[in-house]
């Protein structure tokens, strides 16, 4: 549709036209502003914690249990120098590291969901799959945040 | 002529102040569009664009996706 609508202006004379074609659905899962009826309703983006211990996958192991410590949790999630998650590193698994890097202990290509994604079919996918929290990315994979089903459940039914 | 663009561009150029544009029908406008987006459905743009567009800026269209 929007290939026409851009086709269409150009005819008009307009000579700066432009075509985002992934569209508004690319827009959403990336976590950026929307308005409309459904802004209203939090989706995964709004409710995931942008405050999650992260640490290079080619720092050591060392560094990402320095994250863990900072921020009081028992993982760290690891990324690129452009946010994008490669992996997750527990703190059992770090403390055993022996000089490695995240690279060589982390647990590859964890699961990873977009920031459009709706709260009430996400957070009964995550309790048949016994899964406490989840990363939110980006289509690209850069890290958004860490969405707990709990708080998410909280939100769908308050009290 | 037209050109494809992608999701930093286009948050560059309308910070900067480019004209963006839904072109799906209202329903879908209302369910949720992109902040700050203007809505010419597809079907009324002959009559509403030359009017309510400004030729002189540069314009980006959208609609849901590429499927």
């Amino acid at each position: 549709m929007s290939p026409r609508a851009a086709l269409r202006l150009t005819h008009f004379g307009f000579t700066q036209v432009y075509d985002y074609v992934p569209g508004k659905s690319d827009w959403m899962a990336a976590g950026l502003p929307r308005e409309g009826r459904s802004a209203q309703i939090p989706n995964a983006g709004d409710l995931a914690r942008a405050d999650v211990a992260t640490c290079r996958y080619r720092s050591s192991a060392t560094e990402a249990l320095e994250s863990m410590h900072a921020n009081g949790v028992n993982f760290c999630v690891a990324v690129d120098r452009d946010s994008v998650v490669v992996g997750m590193v527990y703190r059992d698994e770090a403390q055993n590291a022996d000089g490695r890097t995240v690279e060589e202990v982390m647990r590859r290509g964890p699961t990873t969901i977009r920031a459009s994604e709706p709260l009430e079919p996400l957070t009964a996918r995550m309790t048949r799959a016994d899964v406490d929290a989840i990363l939110v990315t980006t289509p690209e994979g850069r890290l958004l945040g860490l969405l707990d089903r709990h708080h998410a459940e909280a939100h769908i039914h308050p009290g | 002529v037209f050109e494809r663009i992608e999701r930093a561009e286009v948050q560059r150029l309308v910070e900067a102040g480019a004209q963006l544009v839904e072109v799906l029908p209202r329903g879908e406008y209302d369910h949720e569009h992109i902040a700050g987006a203007r809505h010419i459905p597809l079907r009324e743009l002959d009559a509403r664009a030359p009017r309510e567009l400004d030729r002189g800026e540069l314009v980006i269209v959208y609609c849901h996706d590429f499927l």
